[in-house]
């Protein structure tokens, strides 16, 4: 229908008087993997976490798939979303966190099963024969009776991955993968973010892995003070940089 | 050299196992354990302290053996120790569920609701326990009936006379109940903050419902934490039932106390009465440890307390020693 699954316009968001995001405009394409890269503060975490509703935003707009994110427009008018509204909403989109938040009470395969059985209220056999065919797809099939403490910080984010997948999202935010992993882990976990979007997923992914952006990305953003500094393909923005800040950062990182 | 050291140990250890003790290789370092002599000298003091008291009321004339003998099974006595653990599970039960309720509410971004349960909180925390056993028991002064109508018309739907509706042992757990909600808030209050912030935000983003989180997620976790200082609650608790005396409910202490008054001896049925909450407090550990078992999967640290270190290494050997033999 829409050509479109991500359209953002001119998102503004502030923490008092702080302004941490001060117009930015961008969109994705259904099936189109794109890697946010700037310095630290830049604004690339808070904007992802605004495209699922975990921050609100003080101006502007976000749609995914064509729906306005946190509000509803209802005989013309438009109306903040309630608690259950959002949760709806957020079903579609999955998010893989830095810090892989796995439930720590519950097995690798428990955390896989909890929201396909307590949101779409799916069979418990069933989710739990999806989940064992996650972990198989993520390498781990070998783990899923563990929990989060007996596993590697790579094996953890593998199964936040397979976590995000149960629900069949339509997009999927990486907020800073493989930041908290010990550098021999990273590549296991880059493996499968590959494999995904080889797959065809709509990844947004906030990264600091270049090799990764260069390899995999359809569209890289490079982002620096709250603004899109520079956007397009990893040849553009990464082999020929126009704007000086870009070119400080990645040499900076390189 | 450094790679050497783990293959002295390695074999120094199989050495042990194998029962050869003198194949320690050179380099190991032989020490004398470091001796404690003043541990044996306290614990001698201490022995004999407790022995001389022991002795001092073994062979006190003013207290008759026989008469802690007769009443300690005494079936007035055992019936008290019966209402006494009754009140201390359906208060704990009851104050729990309040005390959750409060706690979401004192968390919860609704002002109405966040100022209510502090509140609550306030009111109850911030005055005597006592005195409030005794207003719960004086109900029937401050209103003769208590009844179900519209505010502030005569219509009514039903009215009951308060003596009735609240006798003194309903009036004793609702004061008990009602102020452990109060204590039970706050702790599980701490307990729910405990949980990482990053919990709450995986749920979301899985589009789980904020009660879904709740008690799915958050309250699961929060358990680790709240489940000891619960264990001491509800040891206060079932001492605390002995406040009830003062309006009369018949448990433990209010029975000894009348059966004392006509037998005048005091000291004696204070012994059985001690003996008793000694026995039951011990006892409550036990389903602590458990449960702090039960909340504590997934993680590594378990079992602080002495009893449950005890049990702990019971379960342990129980499990291994069957596994070895296979």
């Amino acid at each position: 229908m829409t050509e479109t699954l991500v359209r953002a316009s001119n998102v503004r968001k502030s923490y008092g008087h702080v302004e941490v995001l001060k117009g930015v405009s961008l969109t994705v394409k259904p099936g189109e993997v794109m890697c946010l890269l700037g310095p630290s503060g830049s604004g690339k975490s808070t904007f992802l976490r605004c495209i699922n509703h975990l921050e609100r935003i003080n101006g502007g707009r976000i749609e995914v798939g064509g729906e306005l994110v946190g509000y509803a427009r209802r005989h013309g008018k438009i109306f903040e979303m309630n608690p259950r509204e959002v949760s709806r909403q957020r079903r579609g989109i999955g998010m893989v966190f830095q810090r892989f938040n796995l439930f720590p009470h519950m097995t690798a395969v428990e955390n896989i099963m909890a929201a396909p059985v307590g949101v779409k209220k799916m069979e418990r056999a069933a989710a739990k024969a999806r989940a064992h065919e996650l972990l198989e797809r993520v390498g781990l099939s070998h783990v899923a009776g563990h929990y989060p403490a007996q596993l590697s910080g790579g094996q953890q984010q593998r199964v936040a991955i397979a976590r995000a997948l149960a629900m069949d999202p339509e997009l999927l935010l990486f907020d800073e993968p493989t930041s908290a992993l010990d550098p021999e882990l990273v590549g296991d976990v880059l493996d499968v973010m590959r494999r995904l979007a080889a797959d065809g997923m709509t990844m947004i992914v906030v990264t600091h892995e270049i090799g990764f952006a260069r390899s995999v990305a359809d569209t890289v953003v490079f982002m620096d003070g709250g603004v899109v500094v520079e956007a397009g393909s990893p040849a553009e923005v990464l082999d020929n940089p126009q704007n000086p800040r870009t070119v400080a950062f990645l040499n900076s990182v390189m | 050299m450094s790679s050497a050291v783990p293959a002295t140990t390695a074999a120094t250890a199989a050495a042990r196992q194998e029962g050869a003790v003198a194949a320690e290789a050179e380099d190991d370092v032989v020490a004398i354990p470091l001796r404690h002599p003043w541990r044996w000298v306290v614990a001698a003091v201490l022995v004999l302290a407790l022995a001389g008291l022991l002795a001092s009321l073994w062979t006190n004339p003013n207290i008759e053996h026989s008469t802690i003998a007769t009443y300690l099974f005494n079936p007035k006595i055992i019936n008290g120790v019966g209402l006494s653990l009754l009140v201390t599970v359906i208060a704990m039960l009851v104050s729990t569920v309040l005390g959750v309720l409060l706690a979401v509410m004192r968390l919860s971004k609704n002002p109405v609701m966040n100022a209510f349960a502090w509140l609550y909180v306030w009111v109850f925390r911030g005055t005597p326990l006592l005195i409030q056993i005794v207003f719960w028991g004086y109900l029937g002064l401050l209103y003769s009936q208590i009844s179900l109508g519209v505010p502030f018309t005569d219509f009514t739907i039903f009215s009951v006379d308060t003596n009735t509706l609240v006798p003194a042992f309903v009036a004793g757990l609702l004061a008990l109940t009602l102020n452990q909600a109060a204590y039970s808030a706050e702790i599980i209050r701490s307990g729910m903050l405990s949980v990482d912030p990053g919990q709450h935000e995986a749920a979301a983003s899985l589009g789980m419902s904020p009660s879904y989180t709740l008690f799915k997620v958050v309250l699961p976790q929060a358990m680790r934490v709240i489940i000891p200082p619960m264990g001491n609650e509800t040891i206060s608790m079932l001492k605390q039932t002995s406040l009830l005396s003062v309006i009369a409910v018949l448990e433990l202490y209010t029975v000894a106390t009348q059966i004392s008054s006509q037998n005048l001896r005091q000291v004696e049925l204070l012994l059985v009465v001690s003996a008793w909450y000694l026995f039951l407090t011990s006892v409550l550990s036990v389903p602590q440890y458990y449960l702090e078992r039960h909340y504590g999967r997934g993680t590594a640290a378990q079992a602080p307390t002495l009893l449950g270190r005890i049990l702990q290494n019971r379960i342990t050997q129980n499990r291994i020693t069957p596994r070895s033999k296979r």
